[in-house]
């Protein structure tokens, strides 16, 4: 019993529900095109819920990311605006979205301030730059190349280059996760940072590098976003942090650190995928697709709480 | 005594799923009686109390109040019968005052239902002097002593008219004269004519507070006897069912290089000016009271506090400030006082935790080696006795001495060359405890350097070599294996000249 009972099996079986039912609802939804275009529209998505699983395995949390995500497509726009070569841009936005971690990363472990505090903050405050770079304005008409690579699929197969992309890192980060003492120390941080610290685990250190990782990943997932839409705006990926925790939290991530596997992250992901998929071609509104998240959010935090009061009383005694 | 028990249990049993943890138990609790309650860790002491307090509810058998049986709804019940308990670690309202914890929901009021705080007070005042203890009742809980927050709790019980009052291991974390004053409190209350029940594993103190002693081995009641009769021997045979090596086997082995060497360490404010040096195979014993600073000493040599001035050297390499990972590095490993937080990651398998000091040796390549990281596991598992069903087992489903044999096993797994134990029996059972004791020694003997900090002075006087004495954060004295006795070694924690 307690085996069914493991939270990402659970979502792995809600995964196989959601498709059949959108398989069964809409004839459209259950074909190559529109799976591989739902892959590509997931891919910001995807990409920050690697850097994110590993903070919420240790306990701590990024919500700054789609600020990153906006900050360093406004000043792709901005720059590109200006004439430079796209080759000097996309480096100096992955960069600028490296110093943002940095900075989250050092009032967290410098300053000792919790980490959902700072990054509310420095979510308003890099938004907040995203408009001193590039104001209201929309900036297109990026060279073609570039686009092709955000938005075409690997050849060959259905599969979107950032998505192949995210395959490649998922790859790394569920060894790195699982296999290796990095990985181990980030567990031990999670559950219990003081005994980690006394284990001569450097702390400070393993969380400023995710931060950095993280702010970097945001960065780029900035440039996919502007190239894939072919528009800079300012505004670019508004509230995308809500879904990126959605699915982290979704896969079994305990928000509480210390616990989770990345192939519940990645059927998280998959999941929060297909729901928005589902809804766009039910011609749901933006507003109910927002409603959706927050109640996945809600449920996926809630459900392990209530999944762990009923399992001792199915294994019969405490 | 009367004829009749205060509270009594009889034949009480109470299972868990498989586990039976009470089988038949009888216990009667007389009134101005203090009764010790034995056994070994899983002996079932804590549901034997737990039953009496009204949280659990027997399966077979009964409690008897005054003669009479009753059922405990919870509790709540339990304390309106005459029943408190005491435990090791108080729980107040840390924001609250001292009188308003003790009379929590029964404040006395006054007009329009508002809080007599003078009547309060005054009541909190009388109750402290029955005690015989100096406490303000006015000051906030917060900041209190874990000795003085236990007076509070005792205080608490007395103004409920308690007339049963359990005890459950209230001297753990108490320094010797704090267990003097609450022996002295105690005792006073017996006076008046409540029954005690008390937990300890320091079996002196049973001794010395106890008239009666009932011995409970794996769930069962072994016997209910007075300790006038008792050896220090008896009572350990019938509470591990066997006969029990010397319990301080320390050794002599020879005495080699310094291997910890520490000049002049001053923390502002917590100790100051504090040299000493431990040579390989020896066990130097860090004593004084509670708060005198020498955990406090221990984190800085480890690195986990930073120090103000000063050095630390382990094989003659000088350490920076602040760094675990360095000291480490350089051979030392500390086993801390605080087995939960700071010893062990609860949720994590007995081998992640005994392979977290090694996250280094176990690289194979760039990924760990689970093969290598069982076998380590395995190998201290093994060699320490340790006792569990997988190695894969969450370690907080393991006994307490079992929890702190992994993290001997994590330290030791890194072959350190200074091996720091705070506290390293506290609240383990007797078995346990000499099995640490014996594995002390037999590091020392292995040219492993040991500096031991312990609150239990038997423990310190049969282990050390030498003993350093600390005194509100300073060194008051050194004093040789053949000179230490209770007396010289207290004179000196209590800041009387040595």
């Amino acid at each position: 019993m307690a085996r069914v009972l493991r939270w990402d099996v659970l979502v792995g079986a809600l995964l196989i529900a959601v498709f059949a039912a959108g398989s069964l609802t809409s004839p459209s939804f259950a074909t190559v095109d529109n799976l591989s275009f739902a892959l590509g529209d997931l891919g910001e998505i995807a990409l920050i819920a690697l850097a994110m699983t590993m903070l919420v395995v240790a306990a701590e949390v990024d919500l700054s990311v789609a600020s990153v995500l906006g900050l360093s497509s406004a000043l792709v726009g901005s720059l590109w605006d200006a004439g430079m070569a796209i080759e000097t841009i996309i480096p100096l936005a992955v960069l600028t979205g490296a110093v943002c971690g940095l900075v989250n990363g050092l009032l967290v472990t410098r300053l000792g301030l919790p980490s959902l505090a700072v990054t509310i903050g420095t979510l308003a405050l890099y938004r907040g730059l995203a408009y001193v770079v590039l104001g209201d304005r929309a900036i297109a008409q990026f060279p073609p190349d570039y686009a092709a690579l955000a938005l075409n699929d690997v050849p060959g197969t259905p599969i979107p280059y950032p998505i192949a992309l995210f395959v490649l890192l998922a790859a790394i980060v569920g060894v790195v996760l699982h296999a290796t003492g990095f990985g181990r120390a980030l567990y031990a941080i999670g559950a219990q940072e003081q005994a980690a610290f006394f284990a001569g685990i450097r702390v400070k250190r393993v969380k400023l590098l995710l931060f950095v990782i993280s702010g970097t990943v945001a960065g780029f997932a900035g440039v996919v976003f502007t190239l894939r839409y072919g528009s800079a705006r300012a505004d670019n990926g508004v509230g995308i942090e809500l879904a990126v925790i959605a699915a982290v939290l979704l896969g079994g991530v305990d928000f509480d650190g210390g616990k989770g596997t990345l192939g519940g992250v990645i059927a998280g992901v998959l999941l929060i995928g297909l729901l928005r998929n589902l809804l766009m071609l039910g011609d749901v509104s933006t507003e109910i697709q927002s409603i959706v998240t927050g109640l996945l959010l809600i449920v996926s935090v809630l459900t392990p709480r209530l999944v762990s009061l009923v399992r001792p009383a199915l294994k019969g005694s405490p | 005594m009367s004829v009749t028990p205060t509270l009594a249990l009889a034949n009480v049993s109470k299972s868990f799923g498989a586990v039976r943890a009470l089988r038949e138990v009888s216990l009667d609790l007389f009134a101005g009686e203090a009764h010790a309650l034995a056994g070994e860790n899983g002996a079932g002491k804590s549901t034997l109390v737990k039953t009496l307090a009204g949280v659990h509810r027997p399966d077979t058998g009964q409690v008897l109040l005054n003669g009479e049986p009753v059922v405990f709804a919870g509790p709540a019940d339990a304390q309106q019968a005459g029943v408190a308990v005491i435990y090791q670690e108080p729980t107040l309202f840390p924001d609250l005052s001292v009188a308003e914890n003790i009379f929590m929901g029964r404040q006395p009021r006054r007009g329009l239902g508002r809080i007599d705080r003078k009547a309060m007070h005054g009541q909190a005042r009388e109750l402290f002097e029955r005690l015989g203890v100096a406490l303000d009742p006015e000051q906030p809980s917060r900041g209190l002593s874990i000795a003085d927050q236990q007076l509070v709790e005792i205080a608490k019980a007395l103004s409920r008219d308690a007339r049963v009052l359990i005890m459950d291991e209230p001297t753990a974390a108490l320094s010797g004269n704090e267990v003097a004053r609450l022996f002295s409190v105690v005792e006073a209350l017996r006076e008046h004519g409540c029954a005690i029940l008390f937990i300890s594993h320091r079996l002196d103190e049973i001794f010395s507070l106890c008239q009666r002693v009932t011995t409970l081995r794996d769930g069962a009641w072994i016997a209910s006897e007075p300790v006038s009769g008792l050896t220090h021997d008896d009572l350990v045979r019938r509470m591990v069912g066997r006969e029990l090596g010397a319990l301080y086997p320390k050794e002599e082995a020879p005495l080699g290089e310094v291997a910890l060497q520490v000049e002049r360490l001053t923390r502002e404010g917590v100790f100051t000016d504090v040299s000493f040096q431990v040579r390989r195979g020896e066990i130097v014993a860090l004593a004084g009271l509670v708060g005198a600073g020498r955990s406090e000493v221990a984190r800085a040599v480890f690195g986990v506090d930073r120090w103000d001035a000063g050095s630390v050297s382990v094989d003659g390499r000088r350490l920076p400030a602040g760094s675990p990972t360095a000291a480490m590095g350089a051979g030392l490993a500390l086993v801390p006082e605080d087995r939960r937080q700071q010893g062990l990651v609860m949720e994590l398998s007995i081998e992640r935790n005994i392979g977290l000091t090694g996250l280094r040796s176990l690289r194979r390549g760039v990924t760990i080696s689970r093969q290598a990281e069982r076998d380590r596991a395995k190998d201290w598992a093994v060699r320490l006795r340790l006792k569990f069903a997988r190695l894969s087992d969450g370690v907080g489903v393991l006994s307490g001495g079992n929890q702190q044999k992994v993290v001997l096993a994590k330290w030791l797994a890194t072959k350190p060359s200074v091996l720091i134990v705070d506290e390293p029996t506290r609240g383990i059972d007797v078995g346990t405890k000499a099995e640490v004791h014996r594995l002390l020694s037999e590091l020392a003997g292995q040219g492993i350097a040991v500096l031991m900090i312990s609150s239990d002075l038997p423990e310190v006087l049969g282990m050390a070599d030498r003993v350093l004495v600390m005194h509100e954060g300073r060194l008051t004295a050194e004093i040789s294996r053949a000179d230490a006795t209770e007396e010289s070694v207290m004179n000196a924690a209590t800041g009387r000249a040595a």
